[in-house]
């Protein structure tokens, strides 16, 4: 009964969206007062709706309902009950519903907030939400509908891909997705000013704080899945420039674009249209990325079964909603100039060029990740593209960005005079010379060409960075949160440049041939074996290897890796053990019974890999810090022409 | 520097670096492209001599073998017309099976054996690499199921618990 419940509350939902959608964009347009006061009770009795959808899906997964078909496929009555509420979204329906629900809650949010935006606006804003959420609810309930029966019911059920089960899991999908969904509020922004065909410094910054939120959320979901494919996977690697790492990694380099390009329509009334076209890009990535994913249409490690037809209604739905706001966009961006100028040394030059090569960077990857795509429609053979192509074109804008972004954050607004900080640019980078080189090649030893330059990039925005917080604190001068949270984010940033930099020079990998006692000596390390021993786990069976590993005598740690058979599908997964040493990842995969006594063993040193994770989370506590700025939330409707002219003196 | 002429460089200066970018991206991306072959293709002379290229097929049931205790393993891969003997040396990813379907990088010797790089794998047992049911499905019209992988035509329908089919056999029903 419970499951047909969920299938009944989807439906109303779907009506609910359809009327979000109608009342919001027909109200203001038809100036109907009351048609866009239905607009927030349409969004409540959705978001009510969904999660009560959800709840059944999770109360027939916690129940053991194996009549639903996508309990049966994805759980089994020796699943612990942590992994029977994830595995919702363990496969494609449930993590549709998932991205449904994450949509219902953005809305309730903007919801509550758009009642200090102006009511035409605001109910713009929801109809849009509405219009992305009706299509979402039509895609699942026409052919991806968790709520299908099974008959007969399963006996038991078919249990969740052993790959998912991990604690990664469970954080994993939820934030990635609320980052993805989350530019669909900058969208809908983007919509709602197009809609309205105006579009002023305060759009911006209502604007600024949803996209900053939903970047924050972006980057932590990407580091998150980069860090459980690092130590679930096996192969240790952190980024494969996989399909669907590509598609959480587009909308995070154009949503990137878009906060910086914000901040120069917000202070600045500058590039109005190329904002907008930013948001339709950011959330048109993170659409792809969905019909990527979903449609099977690319070769990915993440590639669950397919099915066609989802593909197609995918490709139209994107095609209407992208050609859609794109066609709205060419009608409407002629209406929006920007009047402002600016000299080729001013901030705005420099937050150009940031856009310019996000985007640049952005396209290159968007190329790669369709490539095998195009040519093999185009009947030119079957190819893939790889690290050795996407790591030398990412770099060609990366290195740029990164020099430019220093000497960025010095320039003034409007004024292009470089003069004043010239000395101080001068004198960081020196340090950032000094500092950069003796990471390359007095900590770590034979480094690459690039090493101690890129290096040196990193060390560079720290200093510059932290250069203008310092001077103003010291002299007793208050920081906002917008400026520390941006300074935070650029530090966030130079360590990830510095983690990757150090980790793609001197990363050690080797595949051993161990027998118990044998010791083998990799990067400086012993790692002795003592041999494999029987392991029993809730829903498997494994063996346990144990490494003792020794650097120069001294001990580092015992290391437990696994090799886990799992007796529902039969799967055998490894469970890797791994340590942190003076910085440096240590690794330990174990491989096959190599017969003889032997075993396999994977040995990886990643050194200071952890920051490139860690550095996610500095950007997201940047992000956060910069989207509570007072600024946001005191920009009421109420106050509308002084605030906006005391900002722009201000900044 | 008038502000026109300023606003021209600018322009001037964004479309050289746009198109540079992509004459690096070009080049990197034809020198580092990497072509899908299988077995019948490899065997018809088709994969131009030293070059990588993706080898893909099933994995011939009984083929793996190893000197006792060495990292070193041999094993063939065929699409049923045509064989190719693979050796790798490292640990083969966990969902690596005899009769399964596996995609390996790597290049060609003269003596007809493929050393193999890199060995993938896929986050489901269940799943086939499009490439290779694609192949399969060319060189037989339809897969076969004596092959070991239970679904191994690659837009399958809508997913069914296949591994445990013997189990229960069910059937989705439509509301």
């Amino acid at each position: 009964m419970l499951p047909e419940f969920g299938h009944f509350a989807l439906i109303l939902a779907l009506l609910l969206a359809a009327l979000q959608a109608f009342f919001g964009i027909a109200g203001p347009a038809l100036r109907r007062d009351r048609w866009i006061a239905a607009v927030i009770p349409a969004v409540t009795g959705q978001a009510v709706m969904v999660a009560t959808a959800v709840a059944c899906l999770i109360a027939a997964f916690v129940g053991f309902d194996f009549s639903v078909a996508y309990v049966a496929q994805n759980s089994n009555t020796s699943l612990p009950l942590f992994y029977r509420v994830a595995a919702l979204w363990g496969a494609h329906e449930g993590s549709l519903l998932l991205w449904i629900m994450l949509l219902a809650l953005w809305s309730v949010a903007v919801a509550i907030g758009a009642r200090n935006l102006p009511r035409h606006f605001g109910a713009r804003v929801l109809g849009v939400l509405g219009v992305v959420s009706f299509g979402f609810l039509l895609f699942t309930l026409a052919t991806s509908n968790p709520f299908l029966r099974l008959d007969p019911a399963a006996a038991d059920g078919n249990d969740l891909n052993p790959i998912l089960q991990d604690p990664g899991l469970v954080v994993h999908p939820p934030i990635l997705y609320t980052g993805y969904v989350g530019f669909a509020v900058a969208f809908a922004f983007a919509g709602a000013a197009m809609l309205e065909g105006r579009l002023d410094q305060h759009w911006a910054r209502w604007t600024r704080p949803w996209t900053t939120a939903a970047w924050c959320f972006l980057s932590c979901g990407i580091a998150l899945g980069s860090f459980w494919a690092y130590y679930e996977l096996g192969w240790g690697g952190f980024w494969f420039w996989d399909p669907v790492e590509n598609s959480s990694f587009m909308p995070w380099l154009v949503g990137t674009a878009l906060v910086h390009s914000l901040a120069a329509t917000d202070k600045r009334g500058l590039f109005k249209s190329w904002t907008l076209l930013l948001a339709i890009l950011a959330f048109s990535f993170s659409m792809l990325g969905t019909f990527l994913v979903r449609s099977g249409v690319l070769v990915s490690v993440h590639s669950f079964a397919a099915d066609p037809a989802r593909g197609i209604f995918i490709l139209a739905f994107l095609i209407l909603m992208v050609g859609g706001s794109l066609a709205l966009y060419a009608w409407r961006a002629p209406l929006l100039k920007s009047s402002a100028g600016f000299e080729l040394g001013a901030r705005e030059s420099f937050l150009l060029f940031n856009n310019v090569l996000l985007v640049i960077a952005a396209a290159t990857v968007f190329a790669g990740t369709l490539a095998p795509l195009i040519s093999d429609s185009l009947k030119l053979g079957t190819l893939s593209v790889g690290p050795p192509y996407f790591n030398p074109t990412f770099m060609v804008s990366m290195l740029p960005l990164l020099a430019l972004l220093s000497v960025g954050i010095h320039a003034n607004w409007k004024r292009g005079r470089l003069e004043d900080s010239q000395r101080t640019l001068l004198y960081t980078f020196v340090v950032a010379a000094v500092l950069g080189c003796g990471l390359a090649f007095g900590v770590y030893s034979h480094g690459k060409v690039l090493t101690p330059v890129a290096a040196t990039l990193g060390f560079w925005i720290v200093l510059s960075s932290l250069v203008d917080p310092i001077d103003r604190w010291r002299r007793g001068m208050s920081v906002s949160r917008a400026v520390l949270g941006m300074t935070v984010a650029h530090i966030g940033l130079a360590t990830a440049v510095i983690g990757l930099t150090t980790v793609q020079s001197f990363t050690v990998e080797e595949d051993l041939a161990l027998s118990a006692g044998g010791t083998a000596n990799v990067g400086g390390y012993e790692f002795r074996f003592l041999g494999v021993k029987p392991v029993d786990g809730p829903n498997y069976s494994a063996v346990g290897g144990t490494v003792v590993v020794t650097q120069h005598g001294a001990p580092v740690g015992v290391f437990e890796p696994q090799k886990r058979q799992y007796w529902v599908k039969h799967t055998v997964k490894s469970e890797t053990a791994i340590k942190i040493h003076h910085g440096s990842n240590i690794l330990l995969a174990l491989g096959d019974d190599l017969g003889g006594g032997r075993w396999s063993v994977r040995v990886q040193i990643r050194p200071l890999v952890s920051f490139v994770w860690l550095a996610a989370l500095i950007m997201a506590i940047g992000g956060a810090l910069a989207a509570s700025d007072r600024r946001y939330r005191t920009a009421r409707v109420t106050s509308e022409g002084s605030e906006g002219l005391s900002a722009r003196q201000a900044g | 520097m008038t502000p026109r002429r300023r606003r021209l460089m600018l322009v001037l200066g964004i479309v050289t670096g746009v198109s540079l970018a992509g004459a690096l991206a070009l080049s990197a991306f034809r020198q580092n492209v990497m072509f899908f072959f299988d077995p019948s293709q490899v065997a018809a002379g088709k994969v131009p001599a030293g070059e990588r290229f993706r080898l893909g097929g099933m994995v011939t049931k009984g083929s793996l073998r190893r000197a006792p205790g060495s990292l070193e393993a041999r094993f063939v891969v065929t699409d049923f017309s045509h064989d190719v003997p693979v050796s790798y040396s490292g640990v083969l990813p966990d969902l690596f099976r005899e009769g399964a379907g596996v995609v390996a990088h790597g290049r060609l010797r003269p003596d007809g054996t493929f050393v193999a790089d890199e060995v993938l794998a896929k986050h489901d047992e269940k799943y086939m690499p499009p490439e290779v049911a694609r192949s399969l499905k060319l060189r037989h019209g339809e897969s076969r199921a004596d092959a070991g992988a239970p679904a191994t035509a690659a837009p399958a329908p809508p997913p069914t618990p296949a591994p445990s089919a013997a189990e229960h056999p069910p059937a989705a029903t439509g509301s």
